[in-house]
Protein backbone atom coordinates (compact mmCIF):
# COMPACT_ATOMS: atom_id res chain seq x y z
CA UNK A 1 0.00 0.00 0.00
CA UNK A 2 1.32 3.45 -0.85
CA UNK A 3 1.83 5.69 2.20
CA UNK A 4 -0.47 8.21 0.55
CA UNK A 5 -3.36 5.78 0.27
CA UNK A 6 -5.96 6.11 3.02
CA UNK A 7 -5.92 3.28 5.54
CA UNK A 8 -9.41 3.47 7.09
CA UNK A 9 -12.63 3.11 5.13
CA UNK A 10 -15.80 4.92 6.14
CA UNK A 11 -18.72 2.47 6.17
CA UNK A 12 -21.37 4.52 7.98
CA UNK A 13 -22.15 7.93 9.51
CA UNK A 14 -20.87 9.83 6.48
CA UNK A 15 -23.66 12.38 6.64
CA UNK A 16 -21.96 14.76 9.08
CA UNK A 17 -20.80 18.36 8.64
CA UNK A 18 -17.17 18.75 7.58
CA UNK A 19 -14.43 20.32 9.69
CA UNK A 20 -11.05 21.43 8.32
CA UNK A 21 -7.88 20.63 10.23
CA UNK A 22 -4.20 20.91 9.24
CA UNK A 23 -1.67 18.07 9.25
CA UNK A 24 1.94 19.19 8.76
CA UNK A 25 0.51 22.42 7.38
CA UNK A 26 -1.68 20.78 4.72
CA UNK A 27 -5.47 21.15 4.95
CA UNK A 28 -7.38 17.97 5.67
CA UNK A 29 -11.14 17.73 5.55
CA UNK A 30 -12.64 15.69 8.40
CA UNK A 31 -16.16 15.07 9.67
CA UNK A 32 -17.54 16.46 12.93
CA UNK A 33 -17.21 13.74 15.59
CA UNK A 34 -14.14 12.16 14.00
CA UNK A 35 -11.21 11.32 16.21
CA UNK A 36 -7.98 12.87 15.02
CA UNK A 37 -6.78 9.35 14.21
CA UNK A 38 -9.76 8.67 11.94
CA UNK A 39 -9.47 12.10 10.31
CA UNK A 40 -5.85 11.40 9.38
CA UNK A 41 -6.15 7.72 8.47
CA UNK A 42 -9.12 8.22 6.15
CA UNK A 43 -6.71 10.45 4.17
CA UNK A 44 -3.30 8.81 4.69
CA UNK A 45 -1.60 5.57 5.58
CA UNK A 46 -0.01 6.55 8.89
CA UNK A 47 0.14 9.04 11.78
CA UNK A 48 3.86 9.24 12.56
CA UNK A 49 7.14 7.36 12.36
CA UNK A 50 8.49 5.09 15.09
CA UNK A 51 11.44 6.69 16.88
CA UNK A 52 12.90 3.22 17.52
CA UNK A 53 12.56 1.59 14.12
CA UNK A 54 12.12 2.37 10.45
CA UNK A 55 8.40 1.90 10.22
CA UNK A 56 5.44 4.21 9.95
CA UNK A 57 2.85 3.91 12.74
CA UNK A 58 -0.92 4.18 12.56
CA UNK A 59 -2.04 3.46 16.14
CA UNK A 60 -2.80 0.05 17.57
CA UNK A 61 -5.43 -0.10 20.33
CA UNK A 62 -7.74 2.87 19.61
CA UNK A 63 -8.64 2.86 23.31
CA UNK A 64 -6.01 5.16 24.79
CA UNK A 65 -3.94 2.27 26.15
CA UNK A 66 -0.94 1.78 23.84
CA UNK A 67 0.13 5.39 23.10
CA UNK A 68 1.12 4.42 19.56
CA UNK A 69 -0.92 7.26 18.07
CA UNK A 70 0.86 10.32 19.38
CA UNK A 71 0.89 13.42 17.21
CA UNK A 72 2.13 16.88 18.18
CA UNK A 73 0.91 20.44 18.28
CA UNK A 74 3.12 23.31 17.11
CA UNK A 75 3.84 24.08 20.78
CA UNK A 76 5.27 20.61 21.28
CA UNK A 77 2.28 19.25 23.21
CA UNK A 78 1.52 15.63 22.59
CA UNK A 79 -1.94 14.57 21.43
CA UNK A 80 -3.26 11.02 21.58
CA UNK A 81 -4.92 10.88 18.17
CA UNK A 82 -7.32 8.05 19.02
CA UNK A 83 -9.11 9.98 21.76
CA UNK A 84 -8.69 13.55 20.57
CA UNK A 85 -11.81 14.76 18.75
CA UNK A 86 -11.21 17.03 15.77
CA UNK A 87 -12.28 20.67 15.93
CA UNK A 88 -12.08 23.34 13.27
CA UNK A 89 -8.62 24.85 13.07
CA UNK A 90 -6.81 22.02 14.89
CA UNK A 91 -3.29 21.94 13.48
CA UNK A 92 -1.04 18.96 14.17
CA UNK A 93 2.37 17.63 13.23
CA UNK A 94 3.44 14.06 12.50
CA UNK A 95 6.76 14.71 14.26
CA UNK A 96 7.64 16.67 17.39
CA UNK A 97 8.55 20.24 16.46
CA UNK A 98 12.24 21.09 16.74
CA UNK A 99 12.56 22.54 20.21
CA UNK A 100 15.17 22.80 22.94
CA UNK A 101 15.14 19.89 25.36
CA UNK A 102 12.90 20.88 28.30
CA UNK A 103 9.97 21.47 25.98
CA UNK A 104 10.64 18.54 23.77
CA UNK A 105 8.70 15.31 24.07
CA UNK B 1 -22.10 8.21 60.99
CA UNK B 2 -20.46 10.43 58.36
CA UNK B 3 -21.15 9.39 54.79
CA UNK B 4 -18.31 7.28 53.47
CA UNK B 5 -16.51 8.78 50.49
CA UNK B 6 -16.67 6.17 47.77
CA UNK B 7 -14.88 6.44 44.43
CA UNK B 8 -15.67 4.21 41.46
CA UNK B 9 -13.12 4.02 38.66
CA UNK B 10 -14.83 3.11 35.39
CA UNK B 11 -18.28 3.87 33.98
CA UNK B 12 -18.72 0.58 32.16
CA UNK B 13 -21.32 -2.04 33.14
CA UNK B 14 -19.53 -2.83 36.43
CA UNK B 15 -19.03 0.79 37.48
CA UNK B 16 -22.54 1.91 36.52
CA UNK B 17 -24.23 -0.91 38.46
CA UNK B 18 -21.97 -0.22 41.46
CA UNK B 19 -22.93 3.46 41.37
CA UNK B 20 -26.62 2.61 41.07
CA UNK B 21 -26.40 0.33 44.12
CA UNK B 22 -24.63 2.97 46.22
CA UNK B 23 -27.06 5.71 45.20
CA UNK B 24 -29.97 3.44 46.13
CA UNK B 25 -28.42 3.23 49.61
CA UNK B 26 -28.33 7.01 49.87
CA UNK B 27 -24.67 7.63 49.00
CA UNK B 28 -23.27 10.02 46.41
CA UNK B 29 -20.26 8.23 44.88
CA UNK B 30 -17.65 9.86 42.67
CA UNK B 31 -17.40 8.13 39.29
CA UNK B 32 -14.11 8.68 37.47
CA UNK B 33 -13.73 7.63 33.85
CA UNK B 34 -11.09 8.49 31.35
CA UNK B 35 -13.60 8.29 28.52
CA UNK B 36 -15.67 11.25 27.39
CA UNK B 37 -18.87 9.25 27.65
CA UNK B 38 -20.16 6.42 29.84
CA UNK B 39 -20.82 2.87 28.70
CA UNK B 40 -17.34 1.34 28.94
CA UNK B 41 -16.12 -0.96 26.18
CA UNK B 42 -19.03 -3.11 25.10
CA UNK B 43 -21.71 -0.44 25.52
CA UNK B 44 -19.45 2.33 24.26
CA UNK B 45 -21.54 5.31 23.22
CA UNK B 46 -20.89 6.84 19.84
CA UNK B 47 -20.07 10.57 19.64
CA UNK B 48 -22.87 13.17 19.63
CA UNK B 49 -24.23 13.67 16.14
CA UNK B 50 -23.90 10.03 15.08
CA UNK B 51 -27.17 8.45 14.04
CA UNK B 52 -26.92 4.64 14.09
CA UNK B 53 -29.56 2.89 16.20
CA UNK B 54 -28.78 0.77 19.27
CA UNK B 55 -29.74 -2.30 17.26
CA UNK B 56 -27.12 -1.44 14.65
CA UNK B 57 -24.48 -0.69 17.27
CA UNK B 58 -25.05 -3.36 19.87
CA UNK B 59 -26.87 -6.13 17.97
CA UNK B 60 -28.33 -8.74 20.28
CA UNK B 61 -27.20 -6.68 23.30
CA UNK B 62 -29.13 -3.54 22.31
CA UNK B 63 -31.69 -3.78 25.12
CA UNK B 64 -29.00 -4.23 27.78
CA UNK B 65 -27.02 -1.32 26.35
CA UNK B 66 -30.05 0.95 26.39
CA UNK B 67 -30.91 -0.11 29.94
CA UNK B 68 -27.40 0.67 31.15
CA UNK B 69 -27.30 4.05 29.40
CA UNK B 70 -30.73 4.96 30.82
CA UNK B 71 -29.63 3.98 34.32
CA UNK B 72 -26.58 6.16 34.01
CA UNK B 73 -28.52 9.13 32.63
CA UNK B 74 -30.79 8.89 35.70
CA UNK B 75 -27.80 8.68 38.03
CA UNK B 76 -26.02 11.73 36.61
CA UNK B 77 -27.49 14.30 39.03
CA UNK B 78 -27.03 11.93 41.99
CA UNK B 79 -23.32 11.23 41.58
CA UNK B 80 -20.15 13.23 41.16
CA UNK B 81 -19.35 12.13 37.60
CA UNK B 82 -15.89 12.94 36.29
CA UNK B 83 -15.64 12.08 32.59
CA UNK B 84 -12.30 12.65 30.89
CA UNK B 85 -10.46 12.00 34.17
CA UNK B 86 -7.56 9.54 34.08
CA UNK B 87 -6.91 7.81 37.42
CA UNK B 88 -3.12 7.51 37.38
CA UNK B 89 -2.06 6.60 40.90
CA UNK B 90 -3.36 5.38 44.25
CA UNK B 91 -1.42 6.42 47.34
CA UNK B 92 -2.18 7.19 51.01
CA UNK B 93 -5.92 6.89 50.70
CA UNK B 94 -6.08 9.17 47.67
CA UNK B 95 -6.86 8.50 44.06
CA UNK B 96 -4.77 10.73 41.84
CA UNK B 97 -6.56 11.92 38.73
CA UNK B 98 -5.70 14.20 35.86
CA UNK B 99 -8.15 16.05 33.67
CA UNK B 100 -7.19 18.36 30.81
CA UNK B 101 -3.66 18.68 32.13
CA UNK B 102 -4.64 19.48 35.71
CA UNK B 103 -4.01 17.04 38.53
CA UNK B 104 -6.06 16.44 41.65
CA UNK B 105 -5.93 13.99 44.58
CA UNK B 106 -9.33 12.64 45.64
CA UNK B 107 -9.55 11.20 49.17
CA UNK B 108 -11.63 8.06 49.66
CA UNK B 109 -12.80 5.68 52.35
CA UNK B 110 -13.61 2.98 49.83
CA UNK B 111 -12.76 2.58 46.17
CA UNK B 112 -14.25 0.23 43.60
CA UNK B 113 -11.92 -0.28 40.66
CA UNK B 114 -13.87 -1.34 37.55
CA UNK B 115 -11.27 -0.50 34.93
CA UNK B 116 -12.16 -3.16 32.34
CA UNK B 117 -9.88 -5.08 30.03
CA UNK B 118 -7.54 -4.65 27.11
CA UNK B 119 -6.63 -7.11 24.36
CA UNK B 120 -4.24 -9.91 25.29
CA UNK B 121 -1.52 -10.10 22.66
CA UNK B 122 1.06 -12.59 21.46
CA UNK B 123 3.60 -11.04 19.11
CA UNK B 124 4.07 -12.31 15.59
CA UNK B 125 6.84 -11.31 13.23
CA UNK B 126 5.78 -8.06 11.52
CA UNK B 127 3.09 -7.00 13.99
CA UNK B 128 4.73 -3.59 14.27
CA UNK B 129 3.63 -2.67 10.74
CA UNK B 130 1.08 0.10 10.29
CA UNK B 131 -2.30 -1.49 9.69
CA UNK B 132 -1.99 -4.15 12.39
CA UNK B 133 -4.53 -3.31 15.08
CA UNK B 134 -5.70 -5.02 18.20
CA UNK B 135 -9.00 -6.80 17.75
CA UNK B 136 -10.59 -4.38 20.21
CA UNK B 137 -9.34 -1.50 18.07
CA UNK B 138 -11.01 -2.99 15.01
CA UNK B 139 -14.29 -2.98 16.89
CA UNK B 140 -13.85 0.53 18.27
CA UNK B 141 -13.15 1.90 14.77
CA UNK B 142 -16.47 0.51 13.65
CA UNK B 143 -18.59 1.14 16.75
CA UNK B 144 -17.40 4.55 17.66
CA UNK B 145 -16.39 5.96 14.28
CA UNK B 146 -18.23 3.97 11.59
CA UNK B 147 -14.94 2.94 9.96
CA UNK B 148 -13.20 -0.29 8.98
CA UNK B 149 -9.46 -0.54 9.71
CA UNK B 150 -8.79 -1.37 6.05
CA UNK B 151 -10.21 -2.58 2.77
CA UNK B 152 -9.32 -6.26 3.17
CA UNK B 153 -9.12 -7.37 6.79
CA UNK B 154 -7.65 -10.59 8.19
CA UNK B 155 -8.65 -11.57 11.75
CA UNK B 156 -5.81 -13.42 13.47
CA UNK B 157 -5.79 -14.81 17.01
CA UNK B 158 -8.50 -16.42 19.04
CA UNK B 159 -11.37 -15.72 21.42
CA UNK B 160 -15.08 -15.01 21.36
CA UNK B 161 -14.52 -11.38 20.43
CA UNK B 162 -12.80 -12.40 17.19
CA UNK B 163 -15.91 -14.23 15.94
CA UNK B 164 -18.09 -11.29 16.95
CA UNK B 165 -16.04 -8.47 15.47
CA UNK B 166 -15.53 -10.33 12.20
CA UNK B 167 -19.31 -10.74 11.96
CA UNK B 168 -19.84 -7.06 12.75
CA UNK B 169 -17.38 -6.12 10.00
CA UNK B 170 -19.08 -8.31 7.46
CA UNK B 171 -22.47 -6.91 8.35
CA UNK B 172 -21.22 -3.34 8.05
CA UNK B 173 -20.01 -4.07 4.52
CA UNK B 174 -16.28 -4.59 5.11
CA UNK B 175 -14.36 -7.32 3.30
CA UNK B 176 -13.35 -10.02 5.78
CA UNK B 177 -10.57 -12.00 4.08
CA UNK B 178 -10.35 -14.75 6.70
CA UNK B 179 -10.56 -15.74 10.35
CA UNK B 180 -7.32 -17.43 11.27
CA UNK B 181 -7.86 -18.96 14.69
CA UNK B 182 -5.14 -20.57 16.82
CA UNK B 183 -7.72 -22.58 18.78
CA UNK B 184 -9.04 -25.99 17.70
CA UNK B 185 -12.60 -27.21 17.51
CA UNK B 186 -11.82 -29.83 20.16
CA UNK B 187 -10.86 -27.06 22.59
CA UNK B 188 -14.39 -25.75 22.26
CA UNK B 189 -15.97 -29.18 22.51
CA UNK B 190 -13.90 -29.97 25.59
CA UNK B 191 -15.12 -26.75 27.22
CA UNK B 192 -18.82 -27.49 26.60
CA UNK B 193 -19.60 -28.77 30.12
CA UNK B 194 -18.55 -25.36 31.46
CA UNK B 195 -20.01 -23.32 28.61
CA UNK B 196 -23.50 -24.75 29.13
CA UNK B 197 -23.64 -22.75 32.37
CA UNK B 198 -24.86 -19.89 30.11
CA UNK B 199 -26.83 -21.65 27.38
CA UNK B 200 -28.08 -18.41 25.80
CA UNK B 201 -24.56 -17.05 25.35
CA UNK B 202 -23.32 -20.41 24.09
CA UNK B 203 -26.10 -20.43 21.50
CA UNK B 204 -25.13 -16.94 20.32
CA UNK B 205 -21.52 -18.08 19.98
CA UNK B 206 -22.45 -21.11 17.93
CA UNK B 207 -24.67 -18.89 15.79
CA UNK B 208 -21.78 -16.52 15.13
CA UNK B 209 -19.45 -19.32 14.13
CA UNK B 210 -22.11 -20.71 11.80
CA UNK B 211 -22.69 -17.27 10.26
CA UNK B 212 -19.11 -17.17 8.98
CA UNK B 213 -19.50 -20.54 7.33
CA UNK B 214 -22.85 -19.59 5.81
CA UNK B 215 -21.36 -16.39 4.44
CA UNK B 216 -18.56 -18.40 2.86
CA UNK B 217 -15.87 -16.56 4.83
CA UNK B 218 -12.60 -18.47 5.04
CA UNK B 219 -12.16 -19.86 8.57
CA UNK B 220 -9.05 -21.82 9.53
CA UNK B 221 -8.57 -23.30 12.98
CA UNK B 222 -5.44 -24.51 14.71
CA UNK B 223 -3.21 -22.14 12.72
CA UNK B 224 0.32 -21.22 13.75
CA UNK B 225 0.92 -17.54 12.97
CA UNK B 226 4.18 -17.16 11.03
CA UNK B 227 4.45 -13.60 9.78
CA UNK B 228 2.60 -10.41 9.02
CA UNK B 229 4.14 -9.21 5.78
CA UNK B 230 4.60 -5.57 4.96
CA UNK B 231 7.06 -2.77 4.61
CA UNK B 232 8.14 0.18 6.69
CA UNK B 233 6.36 2.85 4.66
CA UNK B 234 3.31 1.12 3.27
CA UNK B 235 2.45 -1.06 6.27
CA UNK B 236 0.74 -4.46 6.12
CA UNK B 237 0.47 -6.35 2.84
CA UNK B 238 -0.36 -9.90 3.94
CA UNK B 239 -0.46 -12.63 6.56
CA UNK B 240 1.28 -15.99 6.63
CA UNK B 241 0.25 -18.90 8.84
CA UNK B 242 0.97 -22.62 9.01
CA UNK B 243 -2.14 -24.77 8.81
CA UNK B 244 -2.84 -27.94 10.81
CA UNK B 245 -1.94 -29.93 7.69
CA UNK B 246 1.55 -28.42 7.83
CA UNK B 247 0.90 -26.45 4.66
CA UNK B 248 1.66 -22.72 4.59
CA UNK B 249 -1.12 -20.29 3.78
CA UNK B 250 -0.42 -16.75 2.66
CA UNK B 251 -3.20 -14.20 2.23
CA UNK B 252 -3.02 -10.66 0.87
CA UNK B 253 -4.65 -7.94 2.99
CA UNK B 254 -4.13 -4.33 4.05
CA UNK B 255 -5.23 -4.67 7.67
CA UNK B 256 -4.94 -7.25 10.44
CA UNK B 257 -7.05 -7.42 13.60
CA UNK B 258 -4.94 -9.34 16.13
CA UNK B 259 -5.95 -10.56 19.57
CA UNK B 260 -6.02 -13.52 21.93
CA UNK B 261 -8.99 -12.75 24.14
CA UNK B 262 -8.63 -10.15 26.89
CA UNK B 263 -6.58 -9.34 29.98
CA UNK B 264 -7.73 -7.37 33.02
CA UNK B 265 -6.35 -3.85 33.58
CA UNK B 266 -4.89 -4.38 37.05
CA UNK B 267 -2.44 -1.49 37.44
CA UNK B 268 -4.53 0.49 39.93
CA UNK B 269 -5.10 -2.60 42.09
CA UNK B 270 -1.35 -3.17 41.99
CA UNK B 271 -0.57 0.43 43.01
CA UNK B 272 -3.08 0.11 45.84
CA UNK B 273 -1.02 -2.80 47.14
CA UNK B 274 -3.47 -5.63 46.43
CA UNK B 275 -2.14 -9.20 46.55
CA UNK B 276 -1.90 -11.04 43.24
CA UNK B 277 -1.97 -14.74 42.54
CA UNK B 278 -1.00 -16.83 39.52
CA UNK B 279 -3.83 -18.47 37.62
CA UNK B 280 -2.40 -21.61 36.06
CA UNK B 281 -5.32 -22.12 33.66
CA UNK B 282 -4.92 -18.77 31.91
CA UNK B 283 -1.24 -18.33 32.79
CA UNK B 284 -1.48 -14.86 34.25
CA UNK B 285 -1.28 -13.09 37.58
CA UNK B 286 -4.42 -11.41 38.78
CA UNK B 287 -5.56 -9.79 42.02
CA UNK B 288 -6.93 -11.96 44.80
CA UNK B 289 -10.62 -11.23 45.52
CA UNK B 290 -13.34 -12.79 47.60
CA UNK B 291 -16.69 -13.71 46.08
CA UNK B 292 -17.95 -10.13 46.44
CA UNK B 293 -14.87 -8.41 45.03
CA UNK B 294 -13.00 -7.44 48.21
CA UNK B 295 -9.27 -7.28 47.51
CA UNK B 296 -6.60 -8.08 50.11
CA UNK B 297 -6.45 -4.36 50.98
CA UNK B 298 -9.27 -3.06 53.21
CA UNK B 299 -11.29 -0.43 51.38
CA UNK B 300 -10.23 -1.55 47.88
CA UNK B 301 -12.84 -3.48 45.87
CA UNK B 302 -12.36 -4.88 42.37
CA UNK B 303 -15.15 -5.57 39.90
CA UNK B 304 -15.81 -6.48 36.30
CA UNK B 305 -13.42 -7.38 33.50
CA UNK B 306 -10.72 -5.42 35.31
CA UNK B 307 -10.28 -8.39 37.63
CA UNK B 308 -11.85 -11.45 35.91
CA UNK B 309 -12.97 -11.59 32.27
CA UNK B 310 -16.59 -12.57 32.92
CA UNK B 311 -18.07 -10.34 30.24
CA UNK B 312 -20.62 -7.55 30.45
CA UNK B 313 -23.38 -9.43 32.32
CA UNK B 314 -20.82 -10.71 34.81
CA UNK B 315 -19.53 -7.15 35.19
CA UNK B 316 -23.00 -5.84 36.06
CA UNK B 317 -23.31 -8.49 38.77
CA UNK B 318 -19.80 -7.90 40.08
CA UNK B 319 -20.43 -4.15 40.27
CA UNK B 320 -23.51 -4.68 42.42
CA UNK B 321 -21.73 -7.16 44.68
CA UNK B 322 -18.76 -4.86 45.19
CA UNK B 323 -21.06 -1.96 46.10
CA UNK B 324 -23.01 -4.16 48.53
CA UNK B 325 -19.70 -5.24 50.08
CA UNK B 326 -18.74 -1.57 50.56
CA UNK B 327 -22.07 -0.96 52.28
CA UNK B 328 -21.76 -4.05 54.48
CA UNK B 329 -18.19 -3.19 55.47
CA UNK B 330 -19.30 0.34 56.36
CA UNK B 331 -21.91 -1.03 58.74
CA UNK B 332 -24.95 -0.50 56.53
CA UNK B 333 -27.53 -3.21 56.49
CA UNK B 334 -26.89 -5.80 53.82
CA UNK B 335 -29.77 -7.34 51.84
CA UNK B 336 -28.73 -10.95 52.38
CA UNK B 337 -31.20 -12.45 49.92
CA UNK B 338 -30.07 -10.17 47.10
CA UNK B 339 -26.43 -10.89 47.90
CA UNK B 340 -26.86 -14.64 47.84
CA UNK B 341 -28.79 -14.45 44.56
CA UNK B 342 -26.05 -12.30 42.99
CA UNK B 343 -23.34 -14.63 44.29
CA UNK B 344 -25.09 -17.58 42.75
CA UNK B 345 -25.39 -15.79 39.38
CA UNK B 346 -21.75 -14.87 39.66
CA UNK B 347 -20.73 -18.49 40.09
CA UNK B 348 -22.33 -19.31 36.72
CA UNK B 349 -20.46 -16.39 35.16
CA UNK B 350 -17.21 -17.66 36.67
CA UNK B 351 -17.80 -21.15 35.34
CA UNK B 352 -18.49 -19.75 31.90
CA UNK B 353 -15.35 -17.60 32.10
CA UNK B 354 -13.27 -20.69 32.83
CA UNK B 355 -14.96 -22.44 29.90
CA UNK B 356 -14.14 -19.59 27.51
CA UNK B 357 -10.48 -19.65 28.48
CA UNK B 358 -10.38 -23.40 27.80
CA UNK B 359 -12.29 -23.03 24.54
CA UNK B 360 -9.95 -20.31 23.24
CA UNK B 361 -6.68 -21.03 25.01
CA UNK B 362 -3.85 -18.50 25.29
CA UNK B 363 -1.27 -19.94 22.84
CA UNK B 364 1.69 -19.62 25.20
CA UNK B 365 3.62 -22.25 23.25
CA UNK B 366 4.08 -19.73 20.41
CA UNK B 367 6.48 -17.68 22.56
CA UNK B 368 9.20 -20.32 22.40
CA UNK B 369 9.00 -20.40 18.62
CA UNK B 370 9.18 -16.65 17.94
CA UNK B 371 12.01 -15.96 15.51
CA UNK B 372 14.87 -13.97 17.08
CA UNK B 373 14.08 -10.88 14.98
CA UNK B 374 10.40 -10.80 16.01
CA UNK B 375 9.58 -7.55 17.76
CA UNK B 376 8.20 -8.29 21.24
CA UNK B 377 7.94 -4.68 22.43
CA UNK B 378 6.17 -2.66 19.74
CA UNK B 379 6.82 0.58 21.59
CA UNK B 380 10.59 0.46 21.37
CA UNK B 381 11.19 -2.25 18.78
CA UNK B 382 12.86 -4.72 21.15
CA UNK B 383 13.11 -8.23 19.72
CA UNK B 384 12.70 -11.74 21.11
CA UNK B 385 16.43 -12.24 20.50
CA UNK B 386 17.34 -9.21 22.62
CA UNK B 387 15.05 -10.38 25.41
CA UNK B 388 16.48 -13.91 25.31
CA UNK B 389 20.00 -12.44 25.37
CA UNK B 390 19.45 -10.81 28.78
CA UNK B 391 18.14 -14.13 30.04
CA UNK B 392 21.06 -16.17 28.75
CA UNK B 393 23.90 -13.66 29.12
CA UNK B 394 22.87 -11.79 32.24
CA UNK B 395 20.84 -14.42 34.06
CA UNK B 396 17.67 -12.28 34.06
CA UNK B 397 15.16 -14.99 34.95
CA UNK B 398 12.68 -12.67 36.70
CA UNK B 399 10.40 -10.34 34.74
CA UNK B 400 11.29 -7.04 36.38
CA UNK B 401 15.00 -7.73 35.99
CA UNK B 402 14.50 -8.78 32.38
CA UNK B 403 12.59 -5.53 31.90
CA UNK B 404 15.32 -3.40 33.47
CA UNK B 405 18.01 -4.99 31.32
CA UNK B 406 16.15 -5.30 28.01
CA UNK B 407 13.66 -2.38 28.33
CA UNK B 408 10.82 -4.74 27.30
CA UNK B 409 7.78 -3.41 29.21
CA UNK B 410 9.30 0.02 29.79
CA UNK B 411 7.87 1.69 26.73
CA UNK B 412 4.88 3.93 26.45
CA UNK B 413 2.26 1.15 26.74
CA UNK B 414 3.96 0.14 30.00
CA UNK B 415 3.85 -3.53 29.19
CA UNK B 416 0.11 -3.76 28.51
CA UNK B 417 0.65 -5.38 25.13
CA UNK B 418 3.98 -7.19 25.59
CA UNK B 419 3.98 -8.12 29.30
CA UNK B 420 2.23 -11.49 29.14
CA UNK B 421 4.12 -12.60 26.03
CA UNK B 422 7.47 -11.38 27.38
CA UNK B 423 6.90 -13.48 30.51
CA UNK B 424 6.30 -16.51 28.25
CA UNK B 425 9.48 -15.77 26.25
CA UNK B 426 11.49 -15.59 29.48
CA UNK B 427 9.75 -18.70 30.85
CA UNK B 428 10.52 -20.65 27.68
CA UNK B 429 14.14 -19.48 27.65
CA UNK B 430 14.70 -20.39 31.31
CA UNK B 431 12.50 -23.50 31.32
CA UNK B 432 10.74 -21.99 34.33
CA UNK B 433 7.02 -21.59 34.85
CA UNK B 434 5.67 -18.05 34.30
CA UNK B 435 4.50 -18.34 37.91
CA UNK B 436 8.18 -18.22 38.87
CA UNK B 437 9.24 -15.68 36.25
CA UNK B 438 6.69 -13.32 37.77
CA UNK B 439 4.90 -10.27 36.45
CA UNK B 440 5.72 -6.70 35.58
CA UNK B 441 4.94 -4.54 38.60
CA UNK B 442 2.46 -1.73 38.02
CA UNK B 443 3.99 1.72 38.05
CA UNK B 444 2.58 5.21 38.36
CA UNK B 445 1.53 6.95 36.27
CA UNK B 446 -0.51 4.10 34.82
CA UNK B 447 -0.45 6.01 31.53
CA UNK B 448 1.94 8.76 30.41
CA UNK B 449 0.73 12.18 31.56
CA UNK B 450 0.76 15.28 29.40
CA UNK B 451 4.01 17.18 29.81
CA UNK B 452 2.33 20.28 31.16
CA UNK B 453 0.29 18.65 33.92
CA UNK B 454 -0.25 21.06 36.82
CA UNK B 455 -1.98 20.93 40.19
CA UNK B 456 -5.63 21.97 40.00
CA UNK B 457 -6.51 25.19 41.81
CA UNK B 458 -8.13 24.25 45.14
C1 LIG C 1 -12.08 -3.17 23.01
C2 LIG C 1 -13.02 -4.11 23.69
C3 LIG C 1 -14.20 -4.47 23.07
C4 LIG C 1 -15.11 -5.31 23.68
N1 LIG C 1 -16.24 -5.65 23.03
C5 LIG C 1 -17.09 -6.54 23.58
C6 LIG C 1 -18.26 -6.95 22.90
O1 LIG C 1 -18.54 -6.51 21.79
N2 LIG C 1 -19.07 -7.87 23.49
C7 LIG C 1 -18.78 -8.38 24.71
O2 LIG C 1 -19.55 -9.19 25.23
N3 LIG C 1 -17.71 -7.98 25.38
C8 LIG C 1 -16.84 -7.10 24.83
N4 LIG C 1 -15.71 -6.75 25.50
C9 LIG C 1 -15.52 -7.27 26.83
C10 LIG C 1 -15.98 -6.13 27.74
O3 LIG C 1 -14.83 -5.55 28.29
C11 LIG C 1 -16.86 -6.46 28.86
O4 LIG C 1 -17.77 -7.43 28.62
C12 LIG C 1 -17.49 -5.26 29.56
O5 LIG C 1 -17.36 -4.05 28.86
C13 LIG C 1 -16.85 -5.21 30.90
O6 LIG C 1 -17.37 -4.18 31.65
P1 LIG C 1 -16.52 -3.46 32.75
O7 LIG C 1 -17.45 -2.51 33.40
O8 LIG C 1 -15.83 -4.44 33.59
O9 LIG C 1 -15.37 -2.68 31.97
P2 LIG C 1 -15.44 -1.65 30.75
O10 LIG C 1 -16.72 -1.69 30.07
O11 LIG C 1 -14.21 -1.89 29.97
O12 LIG C 1 -15.31 -0.23 31.47
C14 LIG C 1 -14.12 0.18 32.10
C15 LIG C 1 -14.09 1.68 32.13
O13 LIG C 1 -13.02 2.10 32.98
C16 LIG C 1 -12.40 3.21 32.43
N5 LIG C 1 -11.01 3.22 32.92
C17 LIG C 1 -10.10 2.22 32.88
N6 LIG C 1 -8.94 2.58 33.46
C18 LIG C 1 -9.14 3.85 33.88
C19 LIG C 1 -8.29 4.78 34.56
N7 LIG C 1 -7.04 4.46 34.92
N8 LIG C 1 -8.78 6.01 34.81
C20 LIG C 1 -10.06 6.34 34.46
N9 LIG C 1 -10.90 5.49 33.83
C21 LIG C 1 -10.44 4.26 33.54
C22 LIG C 1 -12.49 3.01 30.94
O14 LIG C 1 -12.44 4.25 30.27
C23 LIG C 1 -13.83 2.30 30.78
O15 LIG C 1 -14.87 3.20 30.46
C24 LIG C 1 -14.81 -5.86 24.93
C25 LIG C 1 -13.61 -5.50 25.56
C26 LIG C 1 -12.71 -4.66 24.95
C27 LIG C 1 -11.44 -4.31 25.64
S1 LIG D 1 -4.06 3.90 19.37
FE1 LIG D 1 -3.48 3.13 21.32
S2 LIG D 1 -3.44 4.94 22.52
FE2 LIG D 1 -4.21 5.65 20.63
Amino acid sequence: MSPLQPRFVRLAETDRPTVTIAVDGASVEALEGDSLLVAVLTRAGHLRHSEFGPEARAGFCLMAACQDCWMWTHDGDRLRACDTPVRAGLSVLTQPPDMPWPNRV
Amino acid sequence: MAEPRVIIVGAGPAGVRAAETLVAAGLRPTVVDEGRRDGGQIYRRQPEGFARSSAELYGTEAARAEALHATFDDLRPKIDYRPGHLAWNVADGHLHVVHDGSAEALPFDAMIVAAGATDRLMPVKGWQHAGVYSLGAAQIALKSQGCAIGRRVVFLGTGPLMQLVAAQYRKAGAQVVALLDTSRLWHQIRALPKLVSRPDVLAKGVGLAASHLLAGTMVRRGVTPVEIFGDADGGVSGVGVRLVSGRDLRLACDAVALGYHLRPETQLADLAGCDFTFDAATRQFWPVIDEDGRSSVPGIYLAGDGVRIQGADGAEIAGQLAALAVLADRGRSAPTEQISRLRQQRRAMERFRAGISEAFPWPHHLAAGLAEETVVCRCEGITAGELRAVVHDKGADEMNRAKALSRVGMGRCQGRYCGHAAAEVVAAATQLSPAVVGRLRGQAPVKPLAIRTRRAAP
